[in-house]
């Protein structure tokens, strides 16, 4: 009984009798999922592009970080470091296409997808020995993002918003919309979509696939820039964060592997279901579930939904 | 100028269904153990010390064939997905850790087998998503498995004994009076019996998958629906995968801690580890024995020579070799998927083929 009561009944009391940790509890979960959704938004973009299943995205938001604030280390002014990051990752979207995708063509996706395996490892390795494996902060207030926190006042106790989490979110919401336009407006976005759905047939009416993958790479480069300024911010920049980036599976798992609002929405449900977890049953369990209570959530979806929320319909033939 | 299949005739069924029905593959593999168990011990490998060979390439390059061995079969031959390998192994260690703490008298062996029959269980456990959940979604429930055990090898202090370091350590334990496991015992010893141990497996799972479910096993992974309706039944095909796969993950595990590392903690187990072992099998070929084998060596032997030349013949040091040999592993994977994406196994093939023709190609 007493178990039954810890598990069914303790939580919501606590949740009740201190709404104002509560709420705090849920705008970390909001952020923190916002940021997982921004991670799962690069690999839903190449996915749907290209079929890739780009399993080095979280190697690319630490890239992004790291590089980020070495440039501004050696002395190059904050914003021209972000028009450095995002040549960087022109050039790397090219190198990509030309020495791996375009000689891996029409191979199956399970290839594909160890080849960005490969690609993680490279990454790794270049990035450890260029810019070094120690822990830096990010550099936000050069970047001009705003600093401190707002504090709300309420239920006698008081609710922290850091600005720059404030921030994350807006500019998280700002790229979704733009991305969607991109998406379903511009000429290259119907590309875009034209491949995802058959290569072939998007060659035939003068699609340039070649084309279409580094637009898709960059553009991921782009969302893994935002991303890594601002996990940085949250907490420092190192390898570390690429764990957080195997966070972002869960994600497409509930969303999606095709859907760019499945993305952010799967983000919310794992940032908020794993924090208030965390909090209020976790101390059963010994605390430190947010490692992998992401997975279980993710599980349950899969046994109801194996698509996703938003995923397409599988249809299987013999 | 290579050998043929052509020309050897068989009268019994009996000698059909051998393991090595072609007298060339016979003594070939005669010449590989024969160099295994009489030629590397004498001798060692030319221009490297006996320690080296032993510590940082023989023994745990039988041991993670064991891994890739184990993790072919769910991958290669069952076609389910796996990223949760460095975490079985880890269950492997643990287990054989408490099995030895419960009964200190029992052979050590006998307590490595049982470790992997844990492992097994445990797996199933955690095979049970694949029953609904396919492809790169499975990645997602492995994931699961990985992260929820390496939490509990750090939270469930029962696991270590509660003792204050957090890890496992493994003490000397005797055989025939001779100490073959722990801090005092001889590499050499180590060597052989995990070599043993290799040859044995391997000859189990070359003929588990040659029999009726090594079939269903591959049935599965061409088609499951297809197999489903041809009598398949996916529940005891793809369990039985997982708990044949972490059999052998489970072995290895306790077989790296107690015959290799002597110790362990939760870092010896984390996710990197299982894309290692998973890159094996890639590299190795899928659903190949002779692939396990060539994956395993080549990943882990590459990095550690980069290594061991860099800093003795060049003076690099450690931070700059380590980071060359994991953009030299990168690089390998992109290049052997581009070149072969069957793995080596494939490569060996296709050098059988040519050489038969050798030197008059046509």
């Amino acid at each position: 009984m007493e178990i039954l009561y810890a598990i069914l009944i303790a939580p919501f009391v606590e949740m009740g009798s201190y709404p104002d940790l509560f709420i705090q509890a849920l705008w970390d979960g909001f952020v923190a999922g916002t940021l997982y959704g921004l991670i799962a938004l690069g690999f839903v973009l190449i996915f749907k592009a290209s079929g890739v299943f780009n399993f080095s995205q979280p190697i690319l938001v630490v890239l992004a970080a790291l590089s980020l604030v070495s440039f501004y280390k050696m002395g190059i002014p904050a914003w021209i470091s972000v028009i450095l990051v995002l040549i960087m990752f022109y050039v790397l979207a090219w190198l990509v296409e030309r020495l791996i995708l375009r000689q891996l063509v029409n191979q199956d996706g399970n290839i594909l997808f160890m080849s960005t395996i490969g690609l993680t490892f490279i990454i790794i390795g270049a990035a450890q020995w260029i810019f070094g494996g120690v822990p830096s902060a990010m550099i936000v207030n050069e970047l001009g993002f705003p600093n401190g926190s707002l504090e709300w006042p309420m239920f006698g106790g008081g609710v922290y918003f850091e600005m720059i989490d404030i921030s994350a979110a807006v500019i998280a919401v700002i790229m979704i919309v733009i991305l969607a336009v991109f998406f379903s407006k511009t000429k290259i976005g119907r590309g875009l979509r034209a491949v995802a759905d058959d290569h072939q047939a998007a060659l035939s009416v003068g699609i340039s696939l070649n084309q279409i993958w580094v637009i898709v790479w960059f553009v991921a480069g782009i969302v893994a820039l935002v991303t890594g300024i601002f996990w940085g911010a949250r907490s420092d920049v190192s390898f570390a964060l690429q764990i957080i980036g195997f966070k972002a599976l869960p994600v497409l798992i509930i969303g999606g592997f095709t859907s760019i609002q499945g993305a952010i929405i799967g983000g919310l449900i794992i940032g908020l279901g794993e924090k208030i977890f965390e909090i209020y049953w976790g101390p059963l369990l010994g605390s430190g579930v947010e490692g992998w209570f992401a997975y279980v959530i993710a599980l349950v979806f899969l046994l109801y939904r194996p698509q996703g929320l938003f995923g397409d319909k599988l249809i299987e033939r013999v | 100028m290579f050998y043929r299949e052509t020309g050897q005739f068989k009268s019994k069924y009996k000698e059909e269904l051998a393991a090595f029905p072609l007298a060339e593959d016979k003594v070939g593999i005669a010449i590989l153990l024969v160099i295994a168990y009489v030629f590397i011990p004498i001798f060692g490998i030319p221009g490297l010390s006996f320690e080296f060979t032993m510590g940082a390439i023989m023994i745990p390059v039988f041991i993670f064939t064991i891994t890739t061995l184990g993790l072919n079969i769910l991958l290669g031959f069952a076609g389910q997905i796996s990223l949760g390998t460095g975490a079985f192994m880890g269950v492997g260690a643990y287990s054989c850790y408490k099995i030895m703490t419960i009964f200190p008298d029992l052979n050590i062996i006998i307590c490595v087998i049982l470790s992997g029959l844990v492992t097994a269980i445990v797996g199933m456990i955690f095979g049970l998503p694949s029953l609904k959940i396919k492809g790169f979604y499975l990645i997602v429930a492995t994931l699961a498995a990985q992260f929820f055990l390496e939490w509990a090898f750090i939270r469930v202090a029962w696991l270590y004994n509660y003792n204050d370091s957090g890890g496992i350590e493994g003490t000397n334990k005797e055989m025939f009076g001779l100490i073959v496991s722990g801090p005092q015992s001889d590499a050499l010893t180590r060597y052989f019996i995990v070599l043993t141990l290799l040859v044995l497996l391997t000859w189990l799972a070359s003929n588990v998958i040659r029999g009726r479910i090594g079939r269903s096993w591959m049935m599965i992974r061409d088609m499951d629906i297809a197999a489903e309706l041809i009598g398949v039944r996916p529940l005891t095909a793809k369990l039985s995968a997982f708990a044949f796969s972490s059999f052998y993950i489970g072995i290895s595990g306790a077989l790296m801690v107690f015959f290799w590392l002597g110790a362990a903690e939760v870092e010896s187990f984390d996710v990197s580890h299982s894309f290692t072992y998973l890159f094996m099998v890639i590299i190795g070929g899928l659903g190949s024995i002779t692939g396990s084998y060539m994956g395993a060596a080549l990943v882990w032997v590459i990095p550690v020579l980069i290594k061991e030349i860099g800093k003795t013949a060049f003076g690099f040091d450690a931070f700059v070799m380590e980071n060359f040999s994991i953009i030299f592993l990168g690089v390998a994977i992109v290049v052997i998927l581009i070149v072969e994406p069957h793995g080596l196994a494939r490569l060996w093939q296709i050098t059988k083929q040519k050489l038969r023709l050798w030197p008059f190609p046509y």
